[in-house]
């Protein structure tokens, strides 16, 4: 079965994974009389997945080159002060400048935490698991002084639809031609794929399972965009559509950038040679610290952009934000199949884990279960997850 | 600001003083235990206890614990050998504190809990009723909404705090209940008090009820944040919203019509309580004997302890005027962003 999948050029771990999520969809819908599946309900399923996923794109490429970080959502509490103290007491709430150069602060914000962290880790040898719990305690504390404490409001109407709230969506017409785009794209990368296989003689998938993969990707893509536009706007007198949420369109991008970023760059192949065997890496001559540092740089960038938006769908800026986060972002990616021994990871396993950690969270609450219980629950499914990749990879050495 | 509140506590410690200072013993020192200094507020506590203590002829020292039971224990038989006639401690833990305050009593210095329980029967335990901050809470959201679809958003599952204002909040609505005219719709702890957590909570009891939700009973103001903008992306702003601890955000959106009350705990006032009957123990006033104390039993060793329960204030978009005038906010940060058309009036 596995290998047949795999000849057909289908990842046997990551189709497992979002059958068990479609098992999982297909449960609370029924458990919640079909209230889970609702345009609304997805619309805000797909807002809420946003921070916990856009973080876990960096995971990925960190674990798989062996590291950690665990100060993500200290990051986050730090940078989301950040921007919030530019637009409220620096640069002001009207106008465009302000937000839009608040965002810079706390982008350039999260890459400096990284640098710092990374510096330590790479170049003083200080284990990133100490190096970034350092940072969790650090960042969270930094967090707290930028305003001694106090929650920042009001924030600018234009941030905040970064938020995916009122008027935080692009609009039923874009929606379509960016999905529209999206099949076209995949259809003709998809044919370009088979025919230079074909040029160099290389083993060539069948065509029915190439035909399959571009169905279901591009048919879910239509589906989540028939669903988000089918329901309403609740700020608009007219009927129409709510469309792409924006939080959601920055995930897409940033997947898509580290997903090509991650197979097709030379960064991307250095960062997976690292991590399936550090001494060759470094003996090949690979400049394993640069890309460390790097690596570290760019979980903080994200960081603070999974800041940006928790803080416009707020309204505010408050330091207790992320709380939680690192770990919920370590357990999207690892549930998503990346190896917490390294060299193995994806950006699209580690999105679909993070939909599935907040689809348990999502669902639960409609069905009216205590915290406590939905703790347990996500502890147990992650369990769950991590033995089933345990027994996966070692049903591939056989 | 920072100069007018520094005004209104100086005025404050002068008037205390005024009254108080007949009947108290001058000169003594009262030491003061921090659990942890670094956080914010008790820098605000600090201010006003030094004033009334000061004002009262007495002498103020201090130590910070940094967050630690062990240099808390060393603290507190540093300020008794240092000569401390009466202990103010803020307990890092309420078990572990237990055997300095034993070994204080033993050397003749009385104790006051301040804030935090002490379960120990000998203190005096002095802080915000949290069982009425709760009551506060529903009584003004009931106040504008007496009939409909309730919600409860929760404190921390870990604070017990979260509970006591959960009972609270229930006992005023309890008659309501009972009639049929209020539904609890719906309820949910917020882990770690964390806006975002709130506001994910509502989104989903707002999904699940339709939208027929005619007002949140939020537990403190970040939850509350949280609750406003889930119901702000469902154009739903403007239905009765409680919060507690008066924070700007929070002033902010009562002047805006987003959310109903704030429970006010000045911590100036706690404060300068603390200073006052300090003084007042320092002139061999028993704890019991202490003006509005009372015996109260409802820690969790059930130990019957003389307790003093300030009541907290609410804020209503027309009490916001208290706020400003008690120097905690400024007008311009409460009335920032505020149509001139909706504004209450003292944003005019």
């Amino acid at each position: 079965m596995r290998s047949n999948l795999e000849a057909a050029g289908f990842d046997a771990r990551f189709s497992a994974l979002v059958l068990a999520l479609g098992a999982i969809w297909v449960a609370l819908a029924i458990a919640t009389d079909g209230v889970f599946v609702s345009p609304r309900n997805l619309y805000n399923l797909s807002i809420q997945t946003c921070v916990t996923a856009i973080m876990a794109c960096g995971m990925v490429f960190l674990i798989v080159a062996r590291q950690i970080d665990l100060s993500v959502g200290s990051i986050m509490a730090f940078t989301g002060m950040m921007v919030a103290w530019t637009q409220t007491n620096k640069l002001g709430i009207e106008g465009n400048v302000g937000w839009i150069a608040s965002i810079g602060v706390g982008i350039v914000g999260g890459l400096l935490l990284g640098l710092f962290q990374g510096w330590w880790a790479a170049y003083r040898g200080v284990p990133a698991f100490v190096v970034t719990l350092a940072g969790y305690l650090m960042f969270r504390g930094a967090a707290f002084l930028v305003a001694d404490g106090q929650t920042l409001a009001p924030l600018s109407d234009n941030f905040q639809r970064l938020g995916g709230g009122l008027q935080g969506s692009i609009g039923p017409a874009w929606s379509w031609l960016l999905a529209g785009v999206g099949c076209a794209a995949l259809i003709l990368q998809t044919h370009s794929a088979r025919r230079s296989r074909a040029a160099y003689g290389a083993k060539q998938h069948p065509l029915w399972a190439d035909v399959l993969k571009v169905a279901l990707i591009g048919g879910a893509l239509l589906a989540f965009v028939a669903v988000v536009c089918a329901y309403p706007d609740p700020s608009s007198e007219t009927e129409s559509g709510k469309g792409i949420a924006v939080p959601v369109l920055l995930l897409l991008v940033i997947a898509l950038v580290l997903d090509v970023v991650a197979r097709r760059t030379r960064f991307g192949r250095h960062v997976w040679a690292l991590g399936g065997n550090p001494e060759a890496a470094l003996l090949s001559g690979l400049p394993t610290k640069r890309l460390l540092l790097q690596l570290f740089m760019l979980s903080g960038a994200l960081a603070a952009i999974a800041a940006v938006i928790t803080t416009a769908r707020l309204g505010s800026g408050s330091h207790s934000i992320g709380q939680m986060a690192e770990l919920y972002v370590i357990a999207a990616t690892v549930i998503g199949g990346t190896s917490l021994t390294g060299g193995t990871g994806s950006i699209a396993g580690a999105i679909v884990g993070a939909l599935l950690i907040q689809t348990l969270d999502n669902g639960m609450v409609l069905l009216d279960v205590p915290t406590a219980q939905r703790q347990i629950f996500i502890g147990l499914i992650l369990i769950a997850a991590v033995w089933f990749d345990g027994l996966y990879s070692k049903g591939g050495r056989k | 600001m920072n100069v007018k509140r520094a005004a209104a506590l100086v005025a404050l410690g002068l008037t205390m003083g005024g009254i108080w200072a007949s009947a108290q013993a001058k000169g003594e020192v009262i030491g003061v235990s921090w659990s942890n200094f670094q956080e914010e507020r008790w820098k605000r506590d600090e201010a006003a206890i030094k004033a009334a203590v000061e004002a009262a002829g007495g002498k103020y020292i201090s130590a910070d614990a940094q967050g630690s039971n062990e240099k808390q224990r060393a603290d507190i038989d540093a300020l008794v050998t240092k000569g401390a006639k009466v202990l103010i401690v803020l307990a890092q833990d309420a078990s572990a504190v237990l055997p300095a305050i034993a070994s204080a009593r033993a050397g003749g210095v009385p104790v006051l809990a301040y804030d935090r329980l002490i379960e120990d029967p000998n203190v005096l335990y002095l802080t915000f009723d949290n069982k009425e901050v709760g009551r506060l809470q529903a009584a003004a959201v009931m106040a504008v909404r007496p009939k409909g679809n309730y919600v409860f958003i929760k404190g921390s599952p870990t604070d017990p705090n979260a509970d006591f204002l959960n009972a609270g909040q229930r006992e005023v609505l309890k008659p309501a209940i009972d009639k049929g005219d209020i539904r609890i719709v719906g309820e949910q702890y917020t882990e770690n008090w964390s806006p975002e957590v709130a506001q994910r909570n509502m989104e989903q009891l707002l999904t699940k009820n339709k939208n027929k939700v005619d007002a949140v009973v939020a537990s403190n103001d970040g939850t509350a944040g949280g609750a406003v903008a889930a119901l702000r992306a469902q154009n739903l702003a403007g239905i009765p919203v409680s919060g507690q601890d008066a924070d700007i955000a929070a002033l902010n959106r009562i002047a805006k019509g987003e959310q109903t009350v704030t429970i006010w705990k000045d911590s100036r006032e706690l404060g300068a309580a603390a200073g006052k009957f300090a003084m007042l123990m320092a002139a061999h006033t028993k704890p019991a004997a202490i003006p509005g104390a009372a015996p109260w039993s409802g820690g969790p060793k059930k130990l019957t302890i003389s307790a003093v329960f300030l009541k907290p204030t609410p804020v209503t978009a027309d009490k916001l005027k208290l706020v400003i005038d008690g120097g905690w906010a400024t007008k311009a940060q409460v009335c920032a962003g505020v149509a001139a058309a909706k504004a209450p009036a003292v944003c005019k």
